[in-house]
């Protein structure tokens, strides 16, 4: 259920004025945005348009140059993508950050490896048990816990660094592009995972997207960015893949137009 | 049937080398090389294995990470007149190759600051290291061979000096750091480093601190074996070790299947890969083939083995991908 009418206080992060310059380049102009409690929120946009750049601000990679970040409507600063993880936003990547040469479960725990004592052996059966009740649960299916990640399928890989995301206690979950390069059944296979978390509704998700369609069915609202800047702001019930192509296309149009004319 | 095994066969990482190790022994033993299925040649074998073993461990950790030391070979060469140093200044032998262990870990503490802070690719960071301990090595001694005093032989027996000690450490060891490898934190990190190494950052596992303690461990090895060998041979001698040592210890890494661009890597297989190269340096040895055209040899069985071991690689990934639905 969408937390649409829900105030704006309860929002668990909200992206005040940011704005992100690399030398003379902007890559965001004052974008604000918010995310609900238990909510999915589309972040869409054309390839350029600054959602890569936006998506690194709010995961910690980098800071902004201007502009505040709130999360449960305290100001943050995230030092690190680590730092930003302590304190509950995590990011699955395009290029995940799965060890493909370890095993299923091991990649679960990263990190954070229960072993034995006095000889800090790994408690490898443990850690089986709970990644596989943990992956049931929250409903990603995969050949076994034992596999290596490298022999998996990559809606497979995505659907376990999800998971990995929210085992690891995580309240906002940022997904970047997670449909791109994925077939169709895979990609239905993510949406479900998605749907799912949805649900449960442990955790906001932002969705990271230049494919609307897909995206539009899971999502509570979108944001559209363009060139920097939100331009759009609907609930997806309201909107639709023609609205959004529409907009874009006729930003596209506008930009030619006015490189013809300077030119 | 037989198929099936094959398969499951196939499924262990160290199945090709295992398979030729299998191949060369039955071609020596069928062949009737004079001597070759005796103790003697046994200990041959297992005289030859034990140092490059102990290095290749500190190896293998290293290239899982993706990263090499050149330098292990010179601190074999200098560790023994460490030792000897140290029993001279009034130290038991026991204390004097523990302390010249630590103190060589130095060595590799070094190694992994270049390698880490400094951002030096280690394969040039540790050769210069390898350069810098040699020559501190030769001016020290005045490249002078020295000969272990008889105190240290006594307790050297233990540790070298005996037919099958050396071997027996090391080999002991490799199981250790097997474990070590595969059921510890440590060892996990290590693999994900050499995988991901972004992503193992970014689960912010403390990527420096595991490399700088690789590169330690890998020194204290290479003293332990510069040390073993001395005893073993009961002389000291500047030319011992040096870079020779590192790449046939490399050779036996990378045959045992350790990914020379990082992320895998198994001890277990690293032994297998050491023992092929002793086996091959024995047979052909007892074969009467000369040392010099044993060098043709030992570079051709390199080339062979290691086309083996991609080959039967491939086809386990095959099976691999065929049985992935």
């Amino acid at each position: 259920m969408s937390n649409e009418t829900s105030g704006q206080q309860d929002d668990i992060l909200r992206v005040e004025h940011i704005s992100k310059r690399y030398g003379a380049v902007t890559a965001l102009t004052d974008v604000s945005l918010r995310l609900g409690r238990g909510e999915v929120l589309g972040l869409l946009g054309d390839n350029g348009a600054g959602k890569s750049t936006l998506l690194k601000t709010i995961c910690g990679f980098q800071q902004p140059t201007s502009g505040r970040i709130l999360l449960n409507g305290e100001e943050v600063t995230f030092r690190s993508v680590t730092h930003a993880r302590a304190l509950g936003v995590d990011v699955v990547y395009q290029d995940l950050a799965l060890i493909n040469q370890l095993t299923v479960y091991h990649n679960m725990f990263l990190n954070r490896e229960p072993v034995v004592r006095p000889i800090p052996l790994l408690r490898n059966r443990a850690m089986r048990k709970i990644a596989q009740e943990h992956l049931d649960e929250i409903g990603v299916k995969i050949p076994s816990v034992n596999a290596e990640v490298a022999s998996l399928s990559g809606g497979q890989r995505q659907a376990i660094a999800v998971a990995r995301a929210v085992f690891s206690d995580c309240k906002v979950l940022l997904l970047d592009e997670p449909l791109a390069a994925m077939g169709v059944k895979e990609g239905a296979m993510i949406l479900d995972l998605v749907r799912g978390l949805k649900d449960r509704g442990e955790v906001s998700i932002i969705i990271i997207a230049h494919n609307y369609g897909q995206i539009l069915d899971v999502c509570d609202r979108v944001n559209l960015l363009q060139g920097g800047k939100i331009t759009f702001d609907k609930p997806s019930a309201e909107t639709s893949v023609e609205e959004l192509t529409e907009i874009v296309v006729a930003e596209y149009r506008r930009a030619l137009e006015e490189r013809h004319r300077s030119a | 049937m037989a198929a099936r095994i094959g398969q499951l066969f196939l499924r262990q990482r160290e199945a090709s080398i295992v398979a030729i190790a299998v191949a060369l022994f039955l071609y020596f033993w069928l062949s009737s090389t004079p001597d070759f299925v005796t103790h003697g040649s046994f200990v041959d074998i297992a005289q030859y294995m034990g140092p490059y073993v102990l290095i290749g461990i500190g190896l293998v950790l290293l290239m899982i990470m993706g990263e090499i030391d050149l330098s292990v070979g010179f601190v074999w060469t200098l560790a023994p007149f460490v030792v000897h140093f140290f029993v001279d200044s009034g130290l038991s032998t026991i204390l004097a190759i523990i302390v010249t262990v630590l103190l060589l870990s130095l060595v590799g503490l070094v190694n992994g600051i270049v390698t880490t802070v400094f951002g030096v690719p280690s394969l040039i960071g540790t050769l210069a290291m390898g350069y810098i301990i040699f020559g501190f090595t030769l001016t020290w001694t005045a490249a002078q061979e020295v000969t272990m005093p008889t105190i240290e032989i006594g307790v050297g027996r233990w540790f070298g000096g005996e037919a099958w000690s050396e071997f027996l450490w090391a080999t002991a060891l490799v199981l250790v750091f097997h474990v070590f490898l595969t059921r510890t934190r440590w060892g996990l990190y290590t693999v994900s480093i050499g995988g991901n190494l972004l992503g193992a950052r970014e689960s912010g596992i403390k990527v420096n601190r595991i490399k700088v303690g690789n590169f330690m461990l890998c020194s204290s090895l290479g003293a332990v074996a510069g040390i073993e060998e001395a005893f073993r041979t009961s002389t000291i001698d500047p030319s011992a070790g040096q870079l020779s040592v590192v790449l046939i210890a490399l050779a036996g890494v990378v045959i045992g299947g350790t990914a020379m661009t990082g992320g895998s890597g198994t001890m277990i297989g690293m032994w297998l890969g050491v023992l092929v190269l002793g086996v091959l340096g024995d047979g052909f040895n007892l074969r009467g083939i000369s040392s010099n055209e044993d060098q043709i040899i030992l570079g051709a069985a390199i080339l062979l083995a290691m086309i083996a071991n991609t080959y039967i690689n491939r086809l386990r990934n095959a099976g691999r991908l065929q049985g992935k639905v």
